[in-house]
């Protein structure tokens, strides 16, 4: 067991699994010699050697249009994108070809990959370097979409995602990649996709979010000094809406918190299920504390954009008093 | 400061058997044996009359749009033949020549524009038809790579229009391809259109051949209505991708002698009298010619071919169209290896309101 930064955990999980398959190699931008921008792939381009970590040429599309071709041909490629903001290049291959490969051939061809992609903003980076698609990649049917909260979660949802048959986007929230750390197991575990975790056990209400927001989520409901519920996501897609359906019928009260915009965001899909499966429970109107549906802003501005305990504070206490 | 040449070099344009029947017996020594050419020349023209039948079909209103072959079958058949089993075939939606000469039945295909997507389950190293324009080179050149990686001797082989030369997928693909060196054969089907819009439109260079070398890469223009000269490269292209690890791009001019689609009318926007010249061009008419100059082929032979062509050719249809329904469980079962919940309920009601699903709020 070591103490370990969300960024190590998940050097931990990809070193284990291409120890263990050597089907798995990582392909993308400056993961070789330099370990990527963020370091998480330090060390491996040493370790495996070129023919498994590949700097490959600057091109997105290029990067998952291989990586569906490797896929394809009986590999688990894990390719990194940078930033999510240069995801975009590659939405056609993700979605026109990786999320419907399984179904259109019946089950002929498969896509088994895991497309790293660091996300959201708070840390003071350029332009395109903090935003949040998570519904984009949610909302086009046969990509799985992944985040993890924690060091922890890192390592094991990142192991689920390399050996899941399908194309899975693992979004690595870069504000919390070294803003603590947690035990980590040295042995191998995985945590299953598509299954929430009660971060935190509550009666009052139930608040629900996923990545660096979780966070913020806990230091508001410490601050409020009352009795709430946190579901953690792990994952966006599927959603495990047994674990938020449960928690929402015993608690009443559900706020949602995200990085993205409101607007037809995740948080919108949550809403419109928890009114479907909670309707005779609910007690005040579901509310979302969002990014607002305007750009991100650069990072003078970030922090009055991002979802923070004042606001989640706000939305705590007008919950509670309806 | 003199200026020097940085970089010199020129496309070859190989041609075997020509438009006038010209075959240069140096080029063609030893390429194919005439048993396989007869063989060759037998399968162009069932395929050509499967694709008379296919657009037949659409027009009974018995199948869906479908983009007709006819004129361009003995680039991908060429490249068929010069390939092996283990090879990947990557191709777009004109290529079924050398779909079925791999092995990929013929009844899939019809079944694909019939609106099933049984007809994308291929159990050979070929991908499905690809629909969007450009997007299949980036997975040839990744499962040229995974062959690459485990060693398995294989390549890959992509075709595509000279209108997916234009699109950002082509050039990544084959930027990729080079630099990693990975065994891909990149074929671009230049038939002169893209759906209304003329090559002079994708590509202003003299060559779209030439757009291989700025990826440092072999490059070479073929006629593409001459299946000796196809052979030829798609071999050379071949041996390269397996021995060195480079790839080739191959630019085969060729010409599609019918419309882009059922949907389409090329008469909107096409000058007949081009038609008329290509129409001469005619890779088939062309082979039979050659076949009919050695005595490896007569009318009587003819004959009976197309006698042979049609059956093969309506049981074709009949397995196609005999196919059991498919069932509404399908739209679900294989979005996933394993459904998610969500969609196991959708399947089951059949319904997403959610009272109609049985959630009633409590």
């Amino acid at each position: 067991m070591a103490n370990l930064t969300l960024v190590q955990a998940i050097n931990l999980a990809l070193t284990q699994e291409m120890e263990k398959d050597d089907r798995v190699l990582l392909l993308g931008e400056d993961i070789g010699a330099n370990g990527g921008v963020f370091r998480v792939t330090e060390g491996l381009h040493d370790r495996f050697g070129g023919d498994r970590v590949v700097d490959t040429p600057l091109a997105e599309s290029g990067i998952i249009g291989t990586s569906i071709g490797l896929a394809m041909g009986g590999l688990r490629p894990v390719p990194e994108i940078q930033f999510e903001g240069f995801l975009g290049p590659a939405y056609d291959q993700l979605c026109t070809h990786a999320g419907r490969m399984r179904s259109r051939t019946r089950g002929g061809l498969t896509v088994p990959m895991t497309v790293r992609v660091p996300v959201g903003g708070g840390i003071h980076a350029p332009e395109l370097h903090s935003d949040s698609p998570e519904a984009i990649y949610s909302h086009n049917p046969g990509i799985k979409v992944v985040m993890p909260a924690s060091p922890y979660d890192a390592k094991g949802l990142l192991i689920s995602a390399i050996r899941d048959p399908d194309p899975v986007i693992f979004f690595e929230p870069k504000r919390i990649y070294r803003a603590f750390r947690e035990e980590v197991p040295e042995e191998e575990y995985t945590i299953p996709i598509g299954k929430a975790r009660v971060a935190r056990e509550g009666t009052e209400m139930t608040m629900v979010s996923w990545g660096a927001s979780v966070v913020q989520c806990m230091n508001a409901i410490e601050e409020s000094g009352r009795d709430i519920e946190l579901v953690d996501l792990r994952t966006i897609n599927p959603l495990d809406m047994d674990t938020v359906a449960t928690s929402v019928r015993k608690t009443g009260r559900a706020i949602i918190v995200h990085e993205a915009p409101s607007n037809c965001g995740v948080g919108a899909e949550l809403s419109a299920r928890i009114m479907e499966q909670c309707f005779l429970h609910l007690e005040a109107p579901v509310q979302r504390v969002t990014g607002f549906d305007t750009l991100m802003p650069y990072y003078k501005l970030e922090l009055e954009y991002l979802p923070n305990a004042e606001r989640i504070g706000k939305a705590i206490v007008e919950t509670a008093a309806y | 400061m003199p200026v020097d040449c940085a970089f010199q070099t020129t496309i070859e344009r190989i041609s075997i058997l020509d438009e006038h029947g010209v075959y240069d017996e140096q080029l063609g020594e030893g390429l194919i044996p005439d048993s396989d050419v007869v063989a060759l020349y037998r399968h162009m023209t069932m395929c050509r009359h499967f694709d008379e039948i296919a657009f037949k079909l659409q027009r009974s209103g018995r199948m869906g749009t479908y983009p007709q072959n006819k004129g361009q079958e003995a680039a991908s058949l060429g490249a068929a033949y010069a390939l092996e089993d283990k090879d990947w075939l990557v191709t777009c939606y004109r290529e079924n020549a050398g779909l079925f000469w791999r092995g990929v039945d013929p009844e899939k295909i019809l079944l694909h524009w019939m609106g099933d997507e049984r007809g994308n389950h291929i159990p050979v190293r070929a991908t499905p038809l690809a629909i969007p324009i450009g997007t299949q080179m980036l997975h040839a050149t990744g499962l040229a790579w995974a062959s690459k990686y485990r060693g398995d001797g294989g390549i890959g082989c992509t075709f595509f229009g000279d209108g997916a030369t234009s699109e950002g997928d082509f050039h990544e693909a084959m930027n990729f391809a080079a630099n990693l060196d990975l065994p891909v054969v990149f074929v671009c089907q230049n038939n002169s259109w893209a759906i209304s819009v003329p090559t002079r439109i994708q590509c202003s260079a003299p060559t779209i051949a030439q757009r291989g070398l700025a990826y440092g890469m072999h490059s070479v223009q073929v006629d593409g209505n001459d299946i000796f000269a196809m052979v030829k490269v798609v071999r050379e292209a071949a041996e390269r991708a397996r021995c060195d690890n480079r790839p080739t791009f191959i630019e085969a001019v060729t010409y599609r002698l019918g419309d882009h689609t059922t949907a389409d009318d090329a008469s909107r926007y096409r000058d007949p009298e081009e038609l008329k010249l290509w129409e001469a061009r005619d890779p088939m008419i062309r082979l039979r010619n050659w076949l009919e100059q050695r005595d490896l082929w007569d009318e009587n032979q003819e004959q009976a071919q197309r006698i042979e062509n049609e059956a093969i050719v309506s049981g074709i249809v009949k397995r196609a169209e005999e196919i059991e329904p498919p069932t509404t469980n399908d739209i679900f079962n294989w979005m996933y290896a394993e459904t998610p919940k969500v969609l196991e309920t959708q399947r089951k009601t059949m319904r997403t309101s959610s009272l109609g699903q049985g959630f009633d709020g409590v």
